[in-house]
This record gives C-alpha cells, sequence and structure tokens, in this order.
C-alpha cells in the first residue's frame, strides 16, 4: 500500500472516528435541552397544569405541585449535573 | 379526617412518581448511548439508577399506607414497593460485586410485570370511564409488554434494543404518569359516576 494511500486512509477513520464521538457527545448534551424543551412546551400548550400563574386561592400542594416545571427541572438536572462528567469521560476513554 | 384534609391528591402522587421515572429514563438512555464502561467510570454514577430505582419502592409504602381507597389498592401499592426494592436491591448489589450473576436482572422483569398486574387490578373501571382509569389500563399493559426488555437483557447483557426499550418504556411511563388527572375526559369520554371534570 502508497504511503500516500495509508495516511488518507488513516486520516479518514480519524475524521469518521472523532464524527462518531461528537454524535455521542451532541447526543448526551441534548437530553437536557430536549427535556427542558419539552416541559416548555407542554406548559404553553396547558397553561393550566401551572397553578403558578393562577395562584389565588390555591393551597400549599396545588402551588408545590407544577409538573411541566418539574420536567424542565429533571432537564435542567441532567444537563448541569450529569451531562458535564459523562462528556467528561466519555473523551477521555477515546 | 385530618390526614385527608392535609395529604396532597392522588394525581399529585402520580406525577411526583412521573418525575422520579423520567430521572431514571433519562439515566438509562444516557448509558445507552455512552455504553457501560464510561457509564461506570465514575462509581457514584453507577449507584444512581439503582438508588433511585430503591428510593421509589421506599417512597410506595407511604403511598401505600395513605392512599387506602379500597383493599385492593393497599395490596398494590404494597406489592409495587416490594418489588421496586427487590429490583433495586439487586442491581445496587450487582453494582458493588456483591452478586455477579447477569441473571438479577430478571428482578426487574418481575417488577415490571408485578407493577403491570398491580396497575390493571386496581383499576375497577373500564378503559373509558375516565382519564384515570384509560391510563391505569394503559400503563398496565405498557408494563408487561415492556418486560420484554429486562428479560432480554437478563439473557443477552449488552443488546442496544433491549437496553434502548428498557429506557423508552420508562420515558413513556412517566409521560403517562403526567396526563393523570383524578376527574378528567379521556378522548371525549367521561362517566357521569366519575365526579366533577377538570381539564
Amino acid at each position: 500500500m502508497s504511503a500516500n494511500f495509508a495516511h488518507r486512509l488513516e486520516g479518514t477513520e480519524e475524521r469518521e472516528r472523532v464524527a462518531t464521538r461528537s454524535l455521542r457527545v451532541r447526543l448526551v448534551l441534548a437530553i437536557g435541552p430536549t427535556t427542558m424543551f419539552g416541559g416548555i412546551a407542554w406548559a404553553l400548550v396547558q397553561p393550566w397544569r401551572l397553578t403558578l400563574l393562577h395562584p389565588a386561592g390555591q393551597g400549599f400542594w396545588w402551588l408545590f405541585s407544577e409538573p411541566p416545571l418539574y420536567v424542565v427541572l429533571v432537564g435542567a438536572l441532567f444537563r448541569f449535573v450529569i451531562a458535564p462528567g459523562l462528556v467528561e469521560d466519555m473523551e477521555a476513554a477515546e | 379526617m385530618i390526614l385527608a384534609g392535609i395529604e396532597p391528591r392522588a394525581e399529585m402522587v402520580h406525577w411526583w412518581f412521573a418525575t422520579g421515572i423520567l430521572v431514571l429514563g433519562l439515566l438509562f438512555f444516557a448509558e445507552v448511548i455512552v455504553g457501560p464502561e464510561v457509564w461506570g467510570r465514575r462509581p457514584w454514577r453507577r449507584y444512581l439508577w439503582p438508588g433511585l430505582l430503591f428510593l421509589l419502592g421506599v417512597l410506595m409504602w407511604p403511598v401505600m399506607a395513605l392512599y387506602t381507597n379500597s383493599m385492593i389498592h393497599m395490596v398494590a401499592h404494597g406489592s409495587w414497593a416490594q418489588v421496586l426494592m427487590i429490583a433495586g436491591g439487586a442491581e445496587l448489589g450487582v453494582v458493588r460485586g456483591k452478586l455477579h450473576s447477569q441473571y438479577w436482572r430478571l428482578t426487574s422483569a418481575g417488577a415490571f410485570l408485578v407493577s403491570g398486574t398491580a396497575f390493571l387490578v386496581h383499576e375497577q373501571n373500564g378503559w373509558f370511564f375516565a382519564r384515570a382509569a384509560f391510563l391505569h389500563h394503559a400503563l398496565g399493559w405498557t408494563l408487561i409488554v415492556a418486560s420484554i426488555f429486562p428479560l432480554v437483557q437478563a439473557i443477552k447483557p449488552r443488546s442496544l434494543i433491549a437496553a434502548s426499550g428498557f429506557a423508552t418504556t420508562f420515558v413513556v411511563v412517566a409521560i403517562l404518569l403526567y396526563c393523570d388527572r383524578d376527574s378528567a375526559a379521556i378522548l371525549g369520554h367521561f362517566s357521569r359516576f366519575a365526579g366533577v371534570m377538570h381539564r
């Protein structure tokens, strides 16, 4: 095999490896924002599920129970607590 | 009863459990994407989902004790608490290295089967009685059908399809639980015996 061809082949493999890695990194980084977007979209479609928007006369449990906000919080938790370490470890492993 | 006045409504408890189950779903998805080797690089991460599963089992006991609508509700919630704790405990044992067999994953399949059956058994009304009844039936059958995923994982631990299906099941269950309302219509159906209709 000629040196030029082998070098090109190696370069292609490296690019593919980087592309695959970045796809996985992007997927992990996308989980949190996608979840957060789902929660925000839900709040916009069903604003009555957020009692904080109309708090008058609501008891403690109704003010505490804000399902669309829970979804946003779960997404934020994943993005800022779980995802950074995972990305770091993925890159270290490669 | 004083307790009945201060305790949260059943729909709210469903939303809280939905949140815990959604967290589990995201963790499973992340593990599928990065692979078990990368996932296991930090010890605390390995304990995350078995610990949360066990915690959900523990939290099911107050639900059993406080939401005593009927005997069948108590039995259903009690059996749930037990199978979630068994599955969480078994997975914790595997992570800790105390348990070695891949077949401990069968406890998760058992948890799915028992949870699904409990959903179906403790819902006394038909599918279109109200949204809560519909969701109980949907959740029950979802879990029973999805028990195939941990079953396959016990036999083929590296199966990507089974792992993805397992993760998807948790997200679907979370969405169904978030949809729950104590008394709301489902696809235009609402029984006149189901109380006052909410959105």
